[in-house]
């Protein structure tokens, strides 16, 4: 009896490897297969594109040619440039307040619509009339904006017919007011969304403790509701401050061509041909963005919001 | 005996839209006592228990604490503390920093509020977990903690719902056990919603049968068991049978019923079902009309002269074991 039971253990140890590494080998071979189509994507129209902008930025450039090379002289003239500074800084300058006019709107309306909106029909409705302006292009909203705002435009019409105004008022249109509101227009949907995420899982019973421990409306929105909203806010944070850091159309669109960004900086490199001196400034710019949302993430563990 | 500090409900109604959740109840909760409101789900012992919080608004009628209407105040202001079936925790508020909560939005200063925290932790035993995160905490220890922070806020009334239903059965029994406790040691009312009679028998002074929005029967633990006034209550607090006799219905408690022989007992019947429990077995009998009772012997009483299912058996009781039923 006991020889038996040892002599099949023992079979079964013998025959056992066999099987196993062969599924072992084949959960390892699906693992690859199952990722390769996103990783091959990735690398086709991310890295790729991202590994060769790194490489033009070290190429040599005249007036009239490009031509293969390693040198710095690129990032040397770039970083050696006041102009530079003065263009990051106004870009740096465009993003913060941007982030804090979206930041602002967005939480009120996301507040609003978890919060106080209280059938869920409603809030899918409102929420859906948000994403209303997204059904058009992006640069045709912008470009809405031109009639409205201009010198003889309907906001300065209708100023002066009120009498609240003797002139029209010359910096509605073609200034960082009308780069900024284009801004705020084109993006604070970016912010709503992640935050409204957030605000529908906090725990309702969570606010009714709060008002169990005396805590008054602003005490629950400041003790309760914004700690446990910042994730959404970072997510919000990064996609508002990406956006405008990368962007250059507005900018030249809402101020008539008189600010600058790092965007143009880049498009009119690249007008000029000049792709080595575009793709230094890109890298840059690309650092740049990388370094502050690896500093944003010290901040929130945006993790389990994913 | 009546005191200050009694709670009252006086027609205490509560609507929404057309359903009428709460019809106005009306009870006298004595000051310091153990109460369960005890009922099936939607029966409005849930809506009667928020109203009482501050969390749902009063449709009609007052709630009277401390010799004031409280009804229309907000929570923070009654008197009252809520502990909440999930517990709702901050989850990003260390565990002392929860408890200290109520007294952070007082205005009191950082150290004095987590020196009372840290106080009232030591009470139910948590001390050493104060500056983990709810998350990082068993539900028996998250339980321990929604109380340190009801009770932080000196409440003259407890207000729990449904506390130990999201707890394993073994640590419901343990925690109802410090619930029991702790009302003792500090004196002011519990009450404490449930839809489990084992645990309204196990810790109430009082019991509150409540259904379809009104209260049906209130007592002593101990009087609601031993005398069920309606079917409704008989069957809901268990243990009972319901009997439709031709002089009336009757509660009749499983453990009552007496196996006789056929000729001369009180009823007559056919076992149905054997259930071995342990100390007990359960037998399941249907009598004339396809009632079905079940009569709970010793596991002594059984084997002594044990049954099969398709025997014919007499059914027996003392004579005041039958309780007739108004309802």
């Amino acid at each position: 009896m006991t020889n038996q039971t040892t002599q099949t253990n023992d079979t079964a140890f013998a025959q056992a490897p066999a099987p196993d590494a062969r599924r072992a080998m084949s959960h390892h071979l699906s693992g690859w297969l199952l990722a390769s189509p996103i990783a091959l994507v990735l690398t086709g129209f991310l890295l790729l594109p991202i590994i060769m902008i790194v490489v033009v930025s070290f190429w040599g450039a005249t007036e009239f040619s490009i031509y293969p090379a390693f040198q710095f002289d690129n990032y040397a003239f770039l970083l050696g440039s006041e102009v530079t500074y003065r263009v990051f800084l106004n870009t740096f300058r465009y993003a913060a307040i941007t982030w804090a006019l979206t930041l602002l709107i967005g939480f009120t309306v996301a507040y609003f619509l978890a919060f106080h909106v209280r059938s869920l029909n409603w809030q899918i409705g409102l929420f859906l009339f948000c994403t209303i302006p997204f059904w058009t292009s992006n640069i045709i909203r912008m470009i809405s904006w031109i009639p409205f705002l201009g010198r003889n435009g309907l906001a300065n019409s209708t100023l002066l017919s009120w009498g609240v105004i003797d002139q029209p008022v010359e910096w509605l249109l073609f200034s960082d007011f009308s780069v900024i509101l284009a801004f705020v227009h084109l993006y604070t949907l970016f912010m709503i969304v992640p935050i409204f995420n957030t605000m529908m899982r906090i725990d309702r019973s969570l606010l009714e403790a709060a008002a169990d421990a005396g805590a008054s409306g602003w005490q629950t929105l400041w003790n309760v509701i914004v700690p446990l909203t910042k994730p959404g806010i970072m997510i919000g944070t990064i996609f508002v401050i990406t956006l405008v850091m990368g962007d250059f159309i507005t900018v030249r669109f809402m101020s008539g061509s008189q600010s600058a960004n790092v965007g143009r900086l880049i498009s009119n490199d690249i007008a000029l041909l000049q792709y080595p001196s575009a793709s230094a400034t890109a890298v840059i710019l690309l650092i740049t963005v990388l370094l502050m949302i690896a500093t944003l993430l010290r901040f929130v563990d945006i993790r389990k919001e994913l | 005996m009546r005191s200050e500090l009694d709670l009252e409900l006086v027609g205490l109604t509560k609507r929404y839209g057309d359903t009428l959740a709460v019809d106005a109840v009306s009870h006298l909760f004595h000051a310091g006592s153990y109460c369960c409101l005890l009922g099936p789900s939607g029966c409005g012992k849930s809506s009667t228990l928020r109203m009482l919080a501050g969390h749902e608004t009063v449709t009609d009628g007052a709630i009277i604490l401390g010799g004031r209407d409280v009804s229309r105040l907000p929570p923070a202001r009654r008197g009252t503390a809520m502990m909440f079936q999930n517990y709702a925790l901050f989850p990003h508020l260390s565990v002392i920093d929860n408890v200290a909560f109520s007294l952070k939005m007082k205005g009191i200063d950082a150290a004095k509020r987590r020196a009372s925290a840290a106080e009232m932790l030591a009470r139910v035993d948590m001390t050493v977990f104060s500056d983990r995160l709810p998350a990082q905490l068993s539900g028996g220890q998250q339980q321990r903690v929604a109380l340190a922070r009801a009770l932080i806020t000196q409440p003259q009334v407890l207000l729990l719902d449904e506390p130990l239903s999201a707890l394993d059965p073994f640590l419901r029994i343990r925690m109802r056990a410090e619930l029991r406790k702790l009302q003792r040691e500090l004196g002011i009312s519990f009450i404490h919603v449930t839809h489990s009679q084992d645990e309204a028998l196990a810790l109430a002074d009082e019991i509150v049968v409540m259904n379809e929005a009104k209260i049906v029967q209130a007592g002593p633990a101990r009087e609601v068991f031993q005398a069920p006034k309606t079917a409704f209550v008989a069957r809901f607090i268990g243990s009972h049978n319901v009997i439709a006799l031709p002089e009336g219905k009757f509660a009749l408690r499983a453990d009552e019923l007496k196996l006789a022989p056929p000729q001369g007992a009180k009823l007559r019947g056919r076992v149905t079902g054997v259930e071995y429990q342990g100390t007990h077995v359960a037998l399941r009998i249907t009598i004339a009309g396809e009632q079905e009772l079940t009569a709970l012997l010793t596991d002594k009483n059984f084997f002594g002269a044990p049954k099969d299912v398709g025997e014919a058996v007499g059914l027996d009781w003392d004579g005041q074991a039958a309780h007739a039923l108004s309802a």
